[in-house]
């Protein structure tokens, strides 16, 4: 079952006359003409969307949280400002599918009765900017933007905001700012966007998979919607995958299928690279813990787990991790997990805004301490010092960038202290080119 | 609207802080503030040195907040309950913060200007641990002058936004601010321009560290071996309120008045804090207030003995009155005392 991606591949489908017809725009039709705004959010309320941006906070709450104060505008963004580690399928489906992201952004602006909406995309993106401008002005063109659309008397405009360069301008209050023409810096919570948000006004920040998947919504219910996915976790996801797997990409999985299907089963991943072995996941982008081979297969108490956002956080951060953004990072036995951990601490000591001491001061310091560690020069204290470097940084920031930044560090060691000690004990073999750590008995092992 | 803080309680009005009831209940109970600053708007919710841990939310919703909250932008709530320096965890966050901060931070208060009366100096002292767990270089930047006037020393800044927030409010048009992020973000003016404007002196005052210093006074004395006075004159550009600092007879340094929190009360032109440096330029008031956050209140006014909050049974047990005796020369002393 394909909600976002069932048409992605057909030839012109960023074309608004192919997009319209493979049905697109029908959703933005059947709204703006049969249905009133709240029914629409009503309707994204029984269909249980959950965010798609790594908070899994449902869609159809946040929206029912907005302040409506009279004679004060209110907005939505759109945050398309994706540059988490391993995620990349907001990048994929704005550039395959731009119409797909701008009907929703339509249908939840009505919703929301938002008359001005922005799209904040990673400045990096300049060509999917230009796909998205393109999209937009043939909606002006065709009536679907502007004012009175479709006679329907709703006015919106849509525009297109390249983002400052900076992953913490994903965080939806350093996009507003960043929107707003200012420094990137989130800004302490409360007040919340739904009340003070873009220029102090009322404002909902949605994913670009969020907002995409409610034209679907609108088209057949909330209900068919929710009968798709397990439990809580409803319908269907975007999930990137890169590593050591035979085919890497973009997936639009149903929520619920066990996680060892997606990475063995040839319609997804396809398994591991020949000839090597599953050592570890990192399940939803850079931010959420790493978790080796038997945890991510199944939950430590023995049950498959599932790509649903409570079966992957089974367990809590001992034993569990988080769906997040859906970025699937796979590794096998040729992955040093330090390096890893490196990798990751140096992208968040760069990313950091700087605001808060904890993240400021203590991203930078992991890094120095992995690095060290990596490079030979660890010391054994170093390994418990990390530990609680992370632990002073986490809940103690402004924004959740100092626990995004803490949580993979913590989750190494938890889960793989011994390759940290083999690094701090044997640097004269840990820095050799290429050089893993095999835990012996380990399923990777070879 | 009652709140409770380190168990005792206090009528406040609805909208205030908690920092700023537990600043009317006293300086015992006022948790250290490294970036808010009452007049500056905006100011605070960044050091998170001033995190407290609220117990109960409010009488309605007693349930207590899941994470420490900053005090200083935290509305307090009838009923609620909040633990300062009675929380263990709350403790050993700002242990972290203070570890945070002096990490890339050069521990050259000997040569520091603003020894003495530095506010990490007195977070340190009263949140801090005595050890460092830090092996790295520490990042380091070099010193800038912003104008004729200001010496910034990056190393040192601890990237509270006072001063931008300081040239936002009080001066016409900033332009300096932070450029770059995280550890290496630094404050820097629009192009290397100088900080050019009547009032932008200001910004050494509000700053908590040595990081703007004075060029005027840098390096000619330590604060405590300077004579706070008040003074005031007729200034067409500002109130003309400030403190004159001595040393012998010369002024050798002008701030503007600040409260016992270390806060300006009233911001000062540049006229008066860099040219008018001579007695006769003045009319006396008399010996300045000294704020809490001052070494000079060390034993030398009786009514202001430094009271450290937390350490306070520590620094009793070893506490050891300061010789202040320092208009002795000890190069010309008598033989007797060699
Ligand atoms: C450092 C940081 C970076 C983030 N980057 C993104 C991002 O690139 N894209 C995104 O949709 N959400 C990102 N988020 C989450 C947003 O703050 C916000 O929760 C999300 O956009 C809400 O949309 P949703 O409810 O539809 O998931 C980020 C959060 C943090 C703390
Ligand atoms: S947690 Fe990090 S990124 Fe977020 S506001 Fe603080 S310093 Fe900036
Ligand atoms: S220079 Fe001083 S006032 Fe300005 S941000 Fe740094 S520490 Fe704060
Ligand atoms: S004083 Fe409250 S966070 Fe800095």
């Amino acid at each position: 079952m394909k909600i976002l991606t069932e048409h992605i591949d057909v030839p012109g489908i960023e074309t608004i006359d192919v997009f319209r017809k493979h049905g697109g725009y029908s959703a933005l039709e059947k709204a703006l003409k049969t249905m009133s705004p709240d029914e629409v959010t009503e309707e994204v309320k029984k269909s249980g969307l959950r965010g798609r941006g790594g908070a899994g906070f449902p869609v159809g709450m946040k929206w029912s949280f907005l302040a409506k104060p009279e004679g004060v505008p209110r907005y939505l963004v759109c945050n398309a400002d994706e540059s988490e580690p391993g995620t990349f399928k907001d990048h994929y489906l704005m550039m395959k599918s731009p119409h797909t992201l701008i009907e929703g952004m339509i249908v939840s602006s009505f919703a929301l009765g938002a008359n001005t909406s922005y799209i904040y995309v990673r400045g990096e993106l300049m060509y999917v900017i230009h796909i998205l401008e393109k999209a937009i002005q043939e909606c002006y063109d065709k009536g679907l933007l502007g004012k009175n659309i479709l006679g329907s008397g709703y006015d919106l405009d849509l525009f297109v905001q390249p983002g400052g360069g900076a992953y913490i301008c994903g965080e939806e209050t350093a996009l507003l700012e960043s929107l707003e023409g200012k420094r990137g810096n989130p800004r302490n919570k409360p007040p919340f966007p739904a009340v003070k948000g873009l220029w102090q006004c009322p404002t909902v920040v949605n994913n670009v998979e969020s907002i995409a998947a409610t034209s679907w919504i609108v088209n057949n219910g909330g209900e068919e919607y929710a009968k798709l996915g397990v439990g809580r976790s409803t319908g269907t996801k975007l999930i990137s995958v890169s590593g050591h797997v035979r085919k890497p990409g973009v997936y639009e999985i149903p929520l619920g299928i066990t996680v060892e299907d997606f990475i063995y089963a040839d319609e997804w991943c396809g398994g591991i690279r020949a000839g090597h072995k599953l050592k570890a996941v990192v399940a939803g982008g850079s931010s959420v813990p790493i978790l080796p081979a038997e945890l991510i297969l199944t939950t430590a108490a023995g049950e498959k787990r599932l790509m649903t956002y409570e079966s992957l956080s089974d367990g809590g951060f001992a034993t569990g991790t988080m769906l997040g953004s859906g970025g699937f990072v796979v590794m096998d036995e040729t992955t040093c997990i330090v390096h890893n951990t490196l990798t990751f601490g140096r992208f968040y000591h760069h990313e950091s805004c700087g605001q808060c001491s904890p993240c400021r001061e203590g991203t930078g310091w992991m890094d120095k301490i992995l690095y060290r560690i990596e490079h030979g020069q660890g010391r054994q204290e170093d390994i418990d010092l990390l530990v609680d470097v992370a632990k002073k940084i986490e809940g103690n920031t402004i924004c959740p960038l100092g626990d995004a930044a803490a949580w993979p560090v913590a989750a190494a060691i938890r889960h793989f202290r011994d390759e940290f000690e083999w690094h701090v004990k044997h640097p004269e073999k840990a820095t050799q080119p290429g050089a893993v750590f095999m835990r012996e008995g380990a399923s990777w092992t070879l | 609207m009652k709140v409770t803080i380190d168990n005792i309680t206090i009528d406040v009005e609805p909208g205030t802080t908690i920092m700023q009831a537990a600043r009317q209940i006293g300086p015992h109970i006022a948790p250290p503030a490294m970036c808010y600053y009452e007049p500056l708007k905006g100011s605070g919710g960044k050091c998170r040195g001033c995190l407290v841990k609220v117990t109960a939310g409010s009488e309605k919703d007693p349930r207590p907040m899941p994470k420490l909250v900053p005090s200083c932008i935290t509305q307090v709530q009838e009923g609620m309950v909040v633990e300062n320096t009675v929380n263990e965890q709350v403790l050993e966050a700002r242990k972290g913060v203070v570890e945070f901060l002096l990490l890339n931070h050069p521990l050259d208060c000997p040569i520091c200007d603003q020894a003495g009366e530095c506010h990490l100096q007195d977070f340190s002292f009263e949140h801090g641990v005595s050890k460092t767990r830090t092996v790295e270089e520490r990042n380091t930047f070099e010193p800038v002058d912003l104008g004729p006037y200001i010496k910034l020393n990056m190393n040192r800044c601890v990237l509270c936004y006072r001063c931008v927030y300081t040239a936002d409010q009080i001066t016409e048009g900033r332009v300096h601010g932070v450029m770059h992020r995280g550890d290496h973000a630094e404050i820097s003016t629009y192009i290397e321009k100088a900080i050019d404007n009547d009032f932008s002196g200001n910004v050494i005052d509000v700053c908590p560290v040595g990081a703007l210093t004075d060029k005027t006074y840098r390096f000619k004395s330590r604060v405590w071996f300077s004579k706070p006075v008040d003074a005031s004159c007729d200034c067409g550009k500002c109130s003309g309120k400030v403190t004159l600092w001595y040393k012998g007879d010369d002024v050798i340094r002008v701030t503007a008045r600040k409260n016992i929190w270390g806060e300006v009360t009233s911001f000062i032109c540049n006229t008066c804090r860099f040219e008018k440096k001579k007695t006769s330029d003045w009319k006396i008031e008399g010996p300045m207030a000294v704020p809490r956050h001052s070494v000079i209140s060390a034993n030398k006014y009786a009514a202001n003995k430094i009271t450290p909050a937390f350490p306070m049974k520590q620094a009793a047990e070893q506490y050891k009155k300061i010789d202040d005796n320092r208009d002795r020369s000890f190069l010309n002393a008598p033989k007797e005392l060699n």
